[in-house]
């Protein structure tokens, strides 16, 4: 295989993690928005997160990216190809990442929020200074699952012609014809950047338990 | 721009053919995830460790890795190794084999909540060691966790767009095949979506019920 063809696997191995990266940013913007917004007193702010959560977790990924990519140019609007597979995958994962917040945030005890509430906290108090941060440890594991889903996901944006690891790979195979090697070595380099992704969720969720001073949880024995 | 749904509106009938095949694409994958799922849960459970460290390894792979490119793989590589499948059971197969690999997790869970007492219980009744499964363990395991496998037919069903690399014509490759005719993808795609979204829905609503009774079942 010649240096280009390497060059060229690189290159869709940037966009790649790019579209990890920011897809999971704006992702998480959704998720605090919508997660916080199903737990606000307003029946019209609950009915709009509500309708964003079920929405997009009734929808494949594939459909809302070849929405934005294919349908939505007919209404006048042009995103550009790499926003449009971030905001595709964010819509996504932050529905999904939506439902982590909203959970993490009622197993805070109530006790808690009694005790903020005895102590004449204002609700933004509460929220930002007992709430959340027992919320937020509770949300590392399930959101680093979150993770390495959205990972996978970035793959479908091959299909919209964004110029990824999967749509290199595809180019690769092309010019080489080692069909074989080409996908197996696709699926060895997603398999190795889940890996790493897992190792650091693992260890910021050792921070996080250590921060609210918390022994992380043993790892089980057999 | 303006919305023109006649186009959408004629194309309905294939749309509709393609849910069909999406949703056989579903059973058939699922089941598949069932019966292999619950197989890798008790590979991983052996006490041969030549068995249960390639499959631990094996099964955590294929979960962290891109349905897509599995399909790819599948689709290419089967017919160079002289394995000539249907589109669709290439593509069933593929789904089938990537949700076992959660839904073994999820019979592990129901495994592991099975009371020690349960497994000393069948050894002091000298079971043989397949009876202390299939009717003690799995008759435990098995209901507890059906709510959580049910969710995962419905996660399958929203990946089936994805079959349309492997030629099989649900409803994403109709879009395809129509809007190439006549470009109205803004009507195809928003109709399809509103098809995937129904059928979501609708395969939710026996979820929940299942979900409903054993939660009232094991409480």
């Amino acid at each position: 295989m010649s240096t280009g063809l390497w060059l060229l696997l690189f290159d869709g191995l940037l966009v790649t993690l790019q579209l990890t990266v920011f897809g999971a940013a704006l992702g998480l913007v959704f998720a605090f928005a919508a997660g916080l917004a199903r737990l606000s007193g307003r029946r019209v702010v609950r009915g709009i997160a509500f309708a964003y959560t079920e929405g997009f977790r009734g929808l494949p990924a594939l459909v809302v990216l070849f929405w934005l990519v294919f349908a939505l140019p007919a209404l006048g609007l042009q995103l550009e190809p790499l926003f449009a597979g971030v905001l595709a995958l964010a819509l996504n994962i932050g529905a999904y990442g939506a439902e982590v917040v909203r959970g993490a945030v009622l197993s805070v005890p109530a006790a808690q929020l009694e005790a903020a509430v005895a102590l004449n906290f204002t609700p933004w108090q509460r929220m930002r200074l007992v709430v959340l941060p027992q919320a937020l440890v509770a949300m590392v594991p399930p959101m680093g699952n979150l993770l390495v889903e959205l990972l996978k996901a970035t793959a479908l944006v091959s299909l919209v012609y964004l110029q990824d690891l999967t749509f290199q790979g595809q180019i690769v195979r092309a010019a080489t014809g080692e069909t074989a090697a080409v996908f197996a070595g696709l699926l060895v380099g997603y398999g190795v950047i889940a890996l790493a992704l897992t190792r650091l969720v693992r260890l910021v969720e050792r921070r996080a338990a250590a921060g609210l001073g918390r022994t992380p949880a043993r790892e089980v024995t057999r | 721009m303006t919305f023109d749904w006649t186009a959408a509106w004629d194309a309905l009938p294939q749309l509709l053919d393609g849910l069909v095949v999406a949703l056989w694409a579903t059973v058939l994958g699922y089941v598949l995830a069932l019966v292999l799922g619950l197989a890798f849960a008790l590979l991983r459970r052996t006490e041969r460790a030549w068995l249960r460290l390639p499959v631990g390894f094996v099964v955590e792979f294929i979960r962290s890795t891109p349905l897509l490119v599995q399909l790819f793989f599948l689709f290419f590589v089967l017919p160079a190794v002289g394995i000539e499948l249907s589109p669709l059971a290439t593509g069933a197969i593929g789904l089938g084999v990537h949700y076992a690999t959660y839904t073994s997790e999820v019979y592990r869970a129901g495994i592991d909540g099975v009371p020690a007492g349960q497994w000393e219980a069948a050894k002091s009744l000298s079971l043989s060691r397949g009876r202390t499964w299939t009717r003690v363990v799995l008759p435990q395991a098995v209901p507890r966790v059906v709510p959580a496998l049910g969710n995962y037919a419905i996660a399958m069903f929203k990946d089936t767009p994805q079959l349309t690399v492997v030629t099989v014509a649900e409803v994403l490759s109709v879009v395809k095949a129509v809007g190439a005719q006549n470009f109205r993808y803004l009507e195809l795609i928003t109709v399809a979506g509103v098809l995937y979204l129904a059928a979501a829905l609708l395969i939710a609503w026996p979820v929940r019920a299942l979900e409903r009774r054993y939660r009232k079942e094991t409480a």
